[in-house]
């Protein structure tokens, strides 16, 4: 009997050590999308360091001019380069959507596992509150925070977040509600384990393939909606570079006839939003893969 | 437990006038000053010197006999100015859903019954559509069909019924064009799932004929998931309408919340943001009907699960 | 004799596993005679129910049928459209878990005359009366109220008699029951297979009835045949296959049921696990890794069906063996 208890005990640490080596399995579009937001981060990361040119410069005659020399991606509507406001501007494009994943993780993920563990009222209270927020359109919750705090990223990345974490908690729940009944987490309540311990050292660290899964796919949404609040005015602010902004700044450019500048500023948006999808989705296949 | 969420929401739409800095009176005014008489009816209109409670009480009653305070900016009020809007929201919503349940389920029945080309191209054309936010979405049509075809107008509502419908094309579109993705996924692999299932076998065992056995057996059961996506997905296009109004310079609710955010008029975006989430919840309530109706081992209000 | 109203002739079939085709079937032959009843016995994976699936063709997309299929003198294997629901409704079908296999949002009214109304073109009021009346001759009353119900409203028991009712009413020569009763409960289950045996009786149908249960087999069938890793082992009369058995698998399942009357000190288990068809060698005998009975000569080859007293065999040494069969060789 003591044998099976520490064969059962000892389960969990390969299940992790195999969910940290999944990139590999991801496939071949795994790998693109990994290759990508690499990019992107690096970007984001050294954007202002590596420009060529300076992004907040304006030089009005120079606008709309299209690709010449070493200006790969012409001018904006205020003559400054393409590229470099690009490059610039990943730093606020992916600043957003990165706090926006921390905070509606976190916050959701202790309220998924306390709820969890907890089970009975306080599952069944959690449960409700998060049902109850549960699917609110994010971008109206950001609208009205930029209404009351004023536009910026602050408000618009808390309020997103508040919006997301009901969706995280509900996905997280299902995953710790069956961690919670393996037979290793009742044979360490028997060990003497405390609560706490055993959440944070065994139960989160199981969930750790669908929490990262999770946490890539709403990186995608999250810069989505970042980048419309910035569209719409209520986020970053011009003249900062971000590609929200100049997707709204370069918009007359498309009736003008000069549509490198908004174009440009979405295919960066959409390239990165599809890797995080196509990473995301394949962690998360892999996730349930690792769980049986 | 739907109403329950509209009654929160809305306490927290009007709890804005607080949480923002500084005191209600400047928040309202969105920290212009004023004279000392507007003060007073302002004091006056909000009950500002009576229990917070007590006050949320009087916005809601106000709100709900269509009452919802008077616009800092334009001095009028502000139902009026939603009302002359929300048609074109409506409007915009509806022509995108009817997109959206057209193209998006189609192209998941047809996806989902037949595998190989079709089906892979689907999901391929899905993948990137669904990460095509609204707002690209709208400047590459612009792009495409106003500037170098031009087939439809690029900015602003029409004037006459047909004249708006080829205004609200091209936005339409915009909007639902992410929003597709997901119900044409969804849609097909609920179709998938349901070719899988026993009771498909056992009609199948008994000769039900084909086209029957898609009909009565994988569609019927499919719409349950097919609704319920559906639905969720309409309900949401209320919120994103807001991006697509401002692209597309259509003098919607969302344009107008947007601008209203921005000019710190808090009452017109109280009260849009009200009839917004209004609208969602009604969406929903509706998506709990239906799914009660196409699936007999469910009561009411039991969807959450 | 006349010729029997189903004949399998080396039925083999291949399907898609974990990435290959592999056998679940191999060169199964078996006959049912015109109101008769065989059994179909074997354990997980011995590929019981695939017979049943390749027999009425709803066998998973991409399988690979080898071998023939006749019914009242027909191939199956070629029709098509409306032959085929022709025949597929004399070839009635009923499955094991009848809550997975009955649509949940259909009434049962609309389950039960769905067959009818569709392709012998009966009336919807005529076929109502039809499955009330079937539903009482299962035990179940309340006809007319019973149709307008939902499949949840029902126990398992009673949807598995509505499932038999179903199968019933298209009027089926020939009754493929798939462990019928194995997702019930004990007492539910002997109701359900009284009903089942005196319908049968009384309507004159030939069933071929699969389970893992030899007993319940050999209790109302008139023969039996075992299934092995994917190939018939023995066929033989019910009555005589407990106390003469032709195959030491036959043996060992009799022998590893505990039996009520004595006492018995340890239950006889068979060593080692059951085999798939592509598991099993494919040249030499199947089961010789856990015969106690093995010899050299049964790895020589793979064994061919001998007939033997009336029945079939596919041991070896069925002919010595006989009568030793339920003692280990080394004891």
């Amino acid at each position: 009997m003591s044998a099976q208890v520490s064969t059962i005990v000892a389960a969990p640490s390969t299940r992790r050590s195999r969910s940290l080596s999944g990139l590999r399995g991801t496939g071949v579009a795994g790998m693109v999308s990994a290759a990508v937001i690499a990019l992107a981060t690096i970007a984001a990361i050294f954007g202002p360091l590596i420009a060529p040119y300076n992004p907040d410069l304006p030089n009005l005659s120079l606008a709309w001019v299209g690709p010449v020399g070493g200006h790969l991606l012409g001018f904006d509507f205020q003559g400054r380069d393409v590229l470099s406001r690009l490059l610039a501007g990943a730093q606020s494009s992916m600043l957003g959507p990165l706090a926006v994943v921390l905070l509606s993780m976190t916050a959701g993920a202790v309220l998924a596992v306390v709820s969890a563990w907890r089970r009975g009222a306080a599952d069944a209270v959690i449960s409700s509150g998060l049902d109850i927020l549960f699917a609110f359109p994010g971008i109206l919750l950001a609208v009205l925070a930029t209404a009351i705090f004023g536009a910026g990223l602050t408000a618009a990345s808390i309020a997103l977040s508040i919006a997301y974490m009901p969706y995280v908690a509900r996905v997280l729940r299902g995953a710790a509600l069956r961690e919670r009944s393996q037979p290793y987490v009742a044979a360490l309540e028997v060990q003497g384990s405390s609560a706490t311990t055993i959440c944070l050292r065994h139960i989160i660290p199981n969930m750790l393939a669908l929490i990262v899964a999770q946490a890539t796919i709403m990186f995608g949404w999250a810069m989505v909606d970042l980048a419309a609040i910035s569209f719409l005015g209520l986020g970053v602010q011009p003249p900062a570079p971000n590609w929200g902004v100049m997707i709204s700044e370069n918009q007359t450019g498309i009736l003008q006839g000069y549509p490198l500048p908004a174009l440009s500023a979405g295919v960066c948006i959409v390239a990165v939003v599809i890797a995080f999808n196509i990473l995301g989705e394949r962690l998360f296949v892999q996730a349930q893969a690792a769980r049986r | 437990m739907l109403l329950a969420s509209l009654l929160i929401a809305s306490f927290v739409i009007f709890a804005a006038v607080y949480l923002a800095p500084g005191n209600a009176i400047s928040a309202l005014s969105g920290g212009r000053a004023l004279p000392a008489s507007s003060v007073r009816v302002l004091e006056a209109r909000y009950h500002l010197n009576e229990p917070f409670l007590a006050q949320y009480w009087y916005w809601l009653t106000n709100a709900l006999h269509g009452n919802l305070g008077i616009s800092i900016i334009l001095r009028e009020n502000v139902s009026t100015l939603i009302a002359s809007r929300i048609w074109t929201t409506a409007g915009l919503v509806l022509y995108a859903s009817v997109l959206i349940l057209l193209f998006g389920i189609g192209m998941g029945i047809v996806a989902g019954l037949r595998p190989g080309f079709l089906d892979t191209s689907t999901l391929v054309v899905t993948a990137i559509s669904a990460a095509i936010p609204s707002f690209v979405a709208a400047i590459v049509l612009i792009l495409l069909f106003s500037v170098k075809l031009g087939w439809f107008p690029a900015l602003g509502n029409g004037t006459t019924f047909l004249s708006n419908v080829q205004h609200f094309t091209l936005p339409a579109v915009a909007l639902a064009f992410s929003a597709l993705a997901i119900v044409a996924r969804v849609t097909r692999a609920s179709i998938r799932e349901e070719s899988e299932r026993e009771h498909v076998q056992t009609a199948v065992s008994r000769g039900i004929p084909a086209r029957q056995l898609i009909r009565r057996h994988i569609l019927r059961n499919a719409a349950i998931p097919i609704t319920t996506i559906a639905g969720i997905t309409i309900a949401s296009l209320i919120a994103v309408a807001a991006v697509v109004e401002t692209a597309f310079s259509l003098n919607g609710l969302g344009a107008y919340l947007v601008q209203a955010a921005e000019s710190k008029d808090l009452a017109v975006v109280q009260g849009i943001s009200l009839v917004l989430v209004t609208a969602f919840v009604v969406v929903n309530m509706l998506v709990d009907v239906l799914y009660a109706l196409l699936d007999p081992r469910v009561s009411l209000g039991s969807r959450a699960q | 004799m006349s010729a029997p109203l189903l004949q399998v002739d080396g039925l083999t079939v291949r399907l898609d596993v974990r990435g290959a085709q592999q056998a679940v079937l191999r060169d199964v032959t078996l006959n049912v005679r015109e109101g008769e009843a065989l059994g179909l016995v074997g354990e997980s994976g011995s590929g019981k129910s695939m017979t049943a699936r390749a027999i009425d063709r709803i066998l998973p997309r991409g399988a690979e049928v080898d071998g023939s299929i006749r019914f009242g003198g027909r191939d199956v294997r070629t029709l098509s459209g409306a032959d085929l629901r022709r025949y597929r409704n004399q070839v009635a079908m009923i499955f094991q878990d009848p809550r997975a296999h009955v649509n949940p949002v259909r009434r049962i009214g609309d389950y039960m005359t769905e067959a009818l109304r569709t392709n012998l073109g009966v009336s919807s009021a005529a076929a109502s009366r039809r499955a009330s009346d079937m539903l009482s001759q299962v035990g179940i009353d309340g006809g007319p109220q019973r149709l307008r119900q939902y499949p949840h409203e029902l126990s398992g028991g009673m949807l598995q008699r509505v499932m038999i009712a179903a199968a019933l009413l298209t009027e089926p020569r020939l009754l493929l029951a798939d462990e019928p009763t194995t997702a019930l409960d004990v007492t539910t289950q002997a109701e359900v297979m009284a009903i089942l045996d005196g319908l049968r009786h009384e309507f004159g149908l030939a069933m071929l009835f699969i389970t893992h249960d030899l007993e319940l087999a050999a209790a109302i069938c008139d023969r039996t045949a075992v299934m092995y890793a994917g190939q018939i082992v023995e066929v033989r009369e019910s009555g005589r296959l407990h106390d003469d058995p032709l195959h030491p698998y036959t043996a060992a399942l009799a022998a590893a049921r505990p039996d009520i009357t004595r006492t018995a000190g340890r239950l006889r288990a068979i060593p080692g696990r059951p085999l798939s068809a592509f598991e099993a060698p494919a040249d030499e005998c199947a089961f010789a890794p856990r015969c106690p009975h093995a010899r050299d000569v049964c790895r020589t080859g793979l064994p061919p069906v001998t007939e033997l007293d009336g029945g079939l065999s596919r041991c070896v040494r069925a002919q010595e063996l006989r009568g030793n069969l339920g003692e280990p060789a080394n004891a």
